[in-house]
């Protein structure tokens, strides 16, 4: 999801009449009749308006005519150019506001269930906020039956999605109902789960292809704790994740890269494989330093340069031991040459930049880059490199 | 208040007194201590910092504490899910018991053209047929095959020499392909030959039906003809052309080689294993002698003690860490699965290294004339009289009468290392196994005297050098976790 709340938005007097809705856009001159009822219309051309359609979307800067200025339309700005066939979005003429839920041509698209959370983790990236939003499930539970059935995978996150509890399950077993081909990753911090009824819950849904990415940040129990600012939370973060994997459901086991947790690396990985070498995948991330992560730099920062040997440690440890390690967020000339092959291209497109320096690698297409939101911190090792190495 | 909290504040273990999760020790030597927890995890520590842990005095903020507390040797005000985790490693550990019996032992003639004077079951090669396994038998041994839960199956032939009973082979692989159309269990067959009667009618159909092939080799060509007689003096001939044969009919990986130790072997360490690169093998199983059978009565058994075993196995397993310092990747076997159980949550299915042991439960043989035996050993032990591990016949008994019999559920029983005098209060009990018929022959009882015990003797001291060895180097360290998670 793109959280975009455009500034200059405007809807027509027909659109603040009829209210708000969730609908699926079209650019297709023969969409057939009974689907132009309940969706929008994206104007690429003014010349060429199709009739009867629920809603018009116009991001041309031209003036509306014909059909679109009797039916409900909103103009947008340039920056909404992307929209496209397929597209799904929120629009609240009351408030004036327009969102985008799904855009088709991007690979991966998720969706934020709650900005509350039970965690305060240094690093978040998507502070919490104690707001009542439970408004946002609704609007979710209307976007999913809109989504093109074909779309490779989506994403839950949060907040902390498991803080929905029942309507958490409900928002699961509809991805499965609408979305039989899709993939779901739920980013949760586990602890939820520590309730077995929870975790028997979401394994009943026998969702088809479910993963839920949990982040486990040490070995001991009291720096996992201080990463995320919660007593208690990494014995039940633990519990949540032995419960999980009882019922049968898939386990990305998370961990943030950051200067409390990058010296016990390699104990990290050791006590993953000793006590959960059943987990299906592990992530160790770079950082976004956005959110908390900024307020809390001197605490977290570190170079990525200056924990290789122990980033190498742990993910020889993991491998050995034959679990699917991968490494996010991370740039391949910062990284030691033989953990290049693990690096992932994980940072997504719209958020995804690089730097200066990086013109003329060899390797860059290969490359995670950098988060746009990151700002200027990133590390000192960066350089291009001028080979097929990697 | 700020909205982050240092990292002291997260930290309450320290707070009150820890409470030990089950723990035992071992002297390493001189001042240092290997600790072990219930799941195998284990840590050196020199006796200072044990005995401050024993008595209750480790302080939160020593480093030892944090690596014994990640290991699950203790819990605190800040922490118990260590409770849950060993309860885990402890279920994975005992859950396969459910699925039992995965080989089975098809003894499918007596006759051999060898003359081991360390055999201790074989019978002269002449063309009487009183020592083949028929296929009535056969017959019901897949009956009894069939009923096990496992989901695994491994059906061996062993000897004699088994190609001299091929049309049996070729049955009972027929027969259990068929059976397993409905069962539709994870099926492999292994024939353990000699390779000296090796046609390429038995290597088409191996090759046609996927059979694993498994020999005997046991070091270079004088050391392996003098514990292998037969006529022509050209057994080491024989299997180095039928490993080559075999492995260009079946594939690299489909043919394996394992050696007996003899008195003649102990001396030949290097040679024996230089004998395996040689052959471009990818490891070697140093294998202890057993006491059973010819063995005894020509005293090879009694003709040196463990000790000596052991230096010839050090001897070996130093040569082997050497050649893969150098680059070499090869790997000891019996270090491997020790290692396995030190190094991984995982256990080895070699029967000698489980507890509850493996009679029975690990694996079956079906006798060329029926009767069924709880492991190979006991099969030996037969030969010389003594039917303690005789459960049956297969044509008398059915499935549960068999696996019910008081012949293997009291053996059984007495085999839980850690319910075992003299093993329960172990530091290496985790990794070791249970050897009720070894006990039981040589010392007439299944749990046995320890101190008494080769089994006991062989196995510490094994635990311990592999230990030592690995804590003393790194990258000998790194050599044990590979080959840990190799098998």
């Amino acid at each position: 999801m793109i959280p975009l709340r455009a500034r200059s938005i405007a809807f027509n007097d027909a659109a603040i009449a009829t209210g708000g809705r969730i609908m699926r856009l079209s650019t297709n001159l023969e969409r057939p009749a009974p689907l132009r009822r309940s969706e929008g219309f994206v104007i690429v051309d003014a010349e060429n308006i199709a009739p009867g359609f629920a809603w018009y979307i116009s991001c041309a800067g031209e003036a509306l005519k014909g059909a679109a200025l009797d039916a409900p339309s909103v103009e947008l700005p340039a920056e909404f150019g992307y929209l496209g066939d397929g597209d799904v979005i929120s629009v609240e003429p009351k408030s004036g506001t327009v969102r985008v839920l799904f855009r088709r041509v991007s690979a991966y698209n998720h969706f934020l269930l709650t900005e509350r959370c039970n965690n305060n983790c240094l690093m978040c990236s998507q502070p919490p906020r104690a707001v009542q939003d439970g408004w946002i499930v609704d609007e979710i539970l209307e976007a999913l039956p809109l989504i093109d059935r074909s779309a490779r995978e989506i994403g839950f996150t949060g907040g902390e999605p498991t803080l929905l509890g029942e309507r958490f399950i409900e928002l699961v077993r509809a991805t499965e109902s609408y979305l039989p081909n899709t993939s779901l990753h739920v980013l949760s911090n586990g602890r939820n789960f520590a309730n077995d009824r929870l975790a028997a819950s979401v394994a009943a849904v026998r969702h088809h292809d479910l993963m839920l990415g949990i982040p486990l940040y040490s070995d001991l129990a009291h720096l996992h704790d201080y990463v995320v600012q919660a007593d208690g939370a990494f014995d039940e973060t633990v519990r949540g994740i032995l419960n999980l994997k009882r019922h049968g459901v898939r386990i990305e086991i998370r961990a943030v890269l950051q200067r409390p947790t990058t010296e016990r690396l390699p104990q990290l990985a050791r006590f993953i494989a000793r006590n959960l070498l059943f987990a299906d995948h592990v992530a160790l991330m770079g950082l976004e330093v956005t959110g908390f992560a900024k307020a809390n730099l001197n605490r977290i920062w570190i170079d990525p340069v200056d924990y290789g040997s122990e980033l190498r440690a742990a993910v020889k440890i993991l491998m050995q031991a034959g679990i699917k390690t991968s490494i996010y967020n991370s740039q391949l000339c910062v990284l030691p040459e033989d953990l290049r092959p693990y690096a992932r291209r994980s940072i997504s497109d719209w958020k995804q930049e690089y730097l200066p320096a990086c013109d003329g690698c060899s390797v860059r297409a290969k490359c995670a880059g950098f988060f746009a939101t990151s700002g200027m911190k990133h590390s000192r090792a960066i350089t291009p490199i001028f080979s097929e190495a990697a | 208040m700020s909205r982050f909290r240092e990292a002291e504040h997260f930290d309450s273990s320290g707070d009150g007194p820890y409470t030990m999760l089950p723990w035992r020790f071992t002297n390493l030597r001189d001042d240092q201590y290997v600790v072990t927890n219930m799941a195998g995890e284990y840590l050196s520590l020199p006796r200072e910092k044990l005995e401050s842990f024993a008595t209750g005095k480790l302080a939160a903020d020593e480093a030892t504490y944090a690596e014994l507390k990640a290991r699950h040797f203790l819990i605190d005000d800040d922490t118990n899910v260590a409770i849950d985790l060993l309860a885990l490693k402890t279920r994975t550990k005992l859950a396969p018991l459910a699925d039992f019996t995965g080989l089975h032992i098809f003894v499918a003639t007596l006759r051999c053209e060898h003359s081991c004077p360390y055999c201790q079951v074989s019978r002269a090669n002449d063309n009487r047929t009183e020592f083949d396994m028929s296929e009535a038998t056969a017959t019901k041994s897949l009956d009894l095959v069939f009923q096990s839960p496992s989901p695994a199956i491994k059906i061996e032939f062993q000897g004699g020499e088994p190609l001299l009973n091929f049309s049996l082979i070729k049955f009972v692989v027929g027969e259990a392909k068929k059976r397993n159309e409905a069962a539709r269990r994870d099926l492999a067959f292994v024939i353990a030959t000699n390779l000296a009667v090796l046609t390429d009618e038995h290597l088409e159909f191996a090759r046609e039906h996927d059979i694993l092939i498994s020999t005997s080799l046991d070091g270079p060509a004088d050391l392996h003809n003098r514990n292998r007689p037969r006529p022509g003096r050209d057994s080491h001939q024989r299997a180095i052309d039928g490993i080559k044969r075999a492995r260009s009919a079946l594939g690299f990986h489909h043919v394996g080689a394992l050696m007996t130790t003899t008195a003649a072997s102990l001396a030949r360490a290097k040679d024996i294993i230089d004998e395996y690169v040689h052959m471009d093998f990818g490891g070697i199983f140093l294998r202890p002698l057993s006491p059973y059978g010819f063995a005894i009565k020509t005293k090879f058994y009694q003709s040196y003690d463990q000790r000596r075993w052991l230096d010839f196995y050090f001897e070996g397993l130093d040569y082997i860490i050497d050649l893969n310092l150098g680059g070499l990747d090869f790997i000891e076997h019996y270090a491997a699965m020790v290692l396995k159980k030190m190094l991984t949550p995982s256990q080895t299915s070699y029967v000698d290294l489980m507890s509850p042991a493996g009679i029975g439960i690990g694996a079956l043989v079906y006798n060329y004339n029926g009767t069924v035996y709880v492991s190979d050993e006991s099969r030996m032990l037969a030969e010389m009289g003594d039917e303690t591990f005789a459960l049956g016949n297969v044509h008398d008994h059915g499935f549960a009468e068999l696996m019910l019999s008081e012949k293997l559920l009291e053996p059984l029983e007495k085999s839980f290392a850690a319910s075992v005098p003299g093993c329960s209060w172990c530091a290496f009990e985790p990794y070791c196994g249970s050897d009720p018929v070894f006990h039981h022959a040589t010392q007439g009882d299944f749990v046995g005297k320890k101190p008494l015990s080769a089994f006991c003797t062989r196995n510490m001291a094994v635990f311990r050098g592999l230990i030592e060895r690995m804590e003393a180097d790194e990258k000998v360290r790194a050599i044990f976790e590979r080959w840990a998670n190799l098998i």
